[in-house]
């Protein structure tokens, strides 16, 4: 990105100053300035865009991963009022609805695990439905389905796959509000019929972590979590459903949005006011999608612990948090001292609620909401705890963000080199695609510990913990 | 002569190029691209058929509904498709694609979740047709 552009206001924020005669809100961009200098100038050109939208409410951002996606940038985040024509964008959420981390701590150590570590990555991976076409055992008809949308993570409880601990510490209980099934088409529904319990392809994973530097030991100790201790990460979403439903929403949408008078700077934003009555299915249908995905990271939990105990006798999963990183959700904010009921787009974005926020778990409360960035599979990962006076509507990083393209991966790296490569490191990796393994190269995602110190340092999140992969089951 | 499809590069998803004599045959080309990300298309059968039909004005969102109308067959079949044809009568559209049923634990590619409308572009130039747009993987 051509820094020429900006503005600097402090040394982890950035904004981009309007041009005489341009008609736009803010945008503002979080992240050093080595990230920034990364990142391709169409991250730029997508929040503007956003930031042209109706009823947006403050800056258009970006978090310190930003990299060029769809409509939004990834990273993007974006806060609409209702009341004053607001918009709620299907290019906003994306296809993956609700893609998000699972995160689990265990009651082992890597010492524990070390002599096992081949033959439980192994399970996890015969275990664990991941890749291309891959479908899980369930299937569901559509009744069912409509149960799941409806009930979230719930319904994957009631039907044991999980324990009455794991609701409260998933955003929303489990179960967020305001599904409307039918605002779901068949074919979405038809899509999802296998795909429960499944992983997913791209960069979704299945991580088991050792957690290798304690940043926060008073929020480390809120969140359970130890110096070399085994975790888990599960990255996943709403699978064939949500993509479906942003595949629905983003043609009609599109459409839509000029026949409602809305000046779209990029079609990709397909995207009505939230009042009206193509924005409200939409929503029912996102909110159905996020149920979804939160059953199916359920599912997954309940593989996962599944395949440590037949590995490890007595071996413990409990959920520490289950974040989304790809929604819009209504919430209250502080907007120059006033309190306001906002719809929140997070593309690529987790939430970060404050310490003392009444959605967070008590256990939590005083530390801040867990944050996981997911960073790749060969570097390692970070959990950070939401903070008081965040800037972003409480948002933060979601991942390391890409840094190469796909097929310049492609071209640096072959799957099966990069694997072996990975295990003479100590991390196992496996993958049915090599395609994948190769897309997925630690050296094509920016640095993320750059990316977790400029969440911290720009008030986003603090780092409580760095997690270093051990073994993966990639899609 | 440039290939009937290739790649363009995006940060996060991978931008996909049709290219044929006819509008219909760039069409097919971008699906063939498509799903040569998910799966090697010479390993693939052409057992299975599935047909449908739909109506779309633009030119533009016509690409975009094809090609996920396409993935949504290929998912909910179980099918991984490797051939494609599609006709145009005004603004219907009548499409059709061979493949296997998908094996499991076969070696595959990534998985595309979606068409998107960016670098979304179907143009003549020269008597032939160009179309393209960025996928979401």
């Amino acid at each position: 990105m051509n820094l020429s552009h900006l503005k600097q206001i402090d040394p982890y924020c950035w904004s981009l100053p309007l041009p005489a005669g341009e008609d736009r809100a803010p945008v503002r961009l979080y992240g050093s300035e080595p990230l920034l200098a990364t990142m391709d100038d169409k991250v730029l050109e997508q929040i503007a865009n956003v930031a042209r939208l109706p009823g947006l409410v403050g800056a258009a951002m970006t978090m310190p991963d930003a990299h060029w996606g769809y409509g939004f940038p990834i990273g993007g985040v974006a806060a609409f009022d209702a009341d004053q024509g607001g918009i709620i964008s299907a290019g906003g959420v994306g296809f993956d609805i609700s893609c998000g981390i699972r995160f689990l701590r265990s009651n082992l150590t890597l010492d524990d695990i070390a002599p096992e570590l081949s033959r439980l990555a192994d399970q996890l991976y015969r275990d664990i439905p991941a890749g291309v076409g891959e479908e899980g055992k369930l299937k569901l008809s559509p009744d069912e389905l409509d149960r799941v949308m409806e009930q979230g993570a719930q319904w994957a409880l009631d039907r044991g796959h999980g324990v009455k601990d794991d609701l409260p510490y998933i955003e929303e209980h489990g179960r967020m509000a305001g599904a409307v099934p039918g605002s779901v088409s068949p074919l979405a529904k038809k899509r999802q019929r296998g795909e429960m319990g499944t992983l997913g392809s791209g960069n979704h994973y299945l991580e088991v972590q050792v957690v290798e530097k304690i940043y926060d030991p008073v929020a480390a100790a809120a969140f359970g979590l130890h110096q070399g201790q085994v975790v888990v990460s599960i990255h996943c979403g709403s699978r064939g459903l949500g993509h479906q439903i942003g595949t629905d929403y983003l043609v009609s949408l599109a459409k839509a949005a000029s026949r409602l008078g809305i000046r779209l700077p990029d079609r990709e934003l397909a995207c009505a006011p939230i009042k009206s009555p193509e924005g409200q299915e939409y929503l029912g249908a996102m909110n159905a999608a996020i149920n979804v995905a939160l059953a199916n990271r359920q599912l997954l939990t309940h593989l996962a612990r599944q395949a440590f105990a037949h590995v490890i006798d007595g071996a413990e999963l409990e959920t520490v948090y289950d974040v989304s990183h790809n929604t819009c959700k209504l919430e209250t904010h502080p907007v120059d001292g006033k309190k306001r009921h906002l719809y929140i787009h997070r593309k690529g974005a987790t939430r970060a609620f404050p310490p003392g926020h009444p959605a967070i778990p008590e256990r939590y409360r005083e530390a801040g909401q867990p944050v996981i960035i997911g960073g790749s599979m060969g570097t390692g990962s970070y959990v950070l705890a939401g903070l008081a006076g965040n800037p972003a509507y409480a948002s933060a990083s979601h991942g390391a963000g890409r840094a190469m393209s796909r097929n310049q991966a492609l071209k640096h790296w072959h799957g099966r080199e990069l694997i072996d490569q990975l295990k003479h490191q100590g991390i196992l990796i496996r993958t049915r695609s090599m395609r994948g393994a190769a897309e997925e190269a630690p050296g094509a995602y920016k640095d993320v510990d750059l990316v977790a110190e400029a969440t911290e340092k720009a008030g986003l999140a603090k780092r409580v913990a760095f997690l270093r992969p051990k073994a993966c089951v990639k899609g | 002569m440039p290939p009937a499809y290739d790649f363009f590069d995006h940060d996060a998803d991978i931008g996909i190029v049709g290219r044929g004599a006819t509008l219909e045959a760039a069409f097919e080309a971008a699906a063939e691209a498509m799903f040569s990300i998910m799966a090697d298309p010479a390993t693939l059968g052409r057992e299975a058929h599935v047909a449908f039909a739909f109506e779309e004005g633009d030119g533009e969102l016509a690409l975009v509904t094809w090609l996920n109308r396409l993935l949504a067959e290929a998912r909910s079949n179980g099918l991984m498709l490797s051939a494609f044809k599609l006709e145009r009568d005004g603004d219907r559209w009548q499409g059709e694609a061979w493949g296997t049923p998908w094996a499991p634990h076969t070696e595959g590619g990534v998985e595309v979740k979606g068409a998107t409308l960016t670098m979304l572009s179907v143009k003549e130039t020269g008597g032939q047709w160009e179309a393209r747009c960025v996928v979401d993987v």
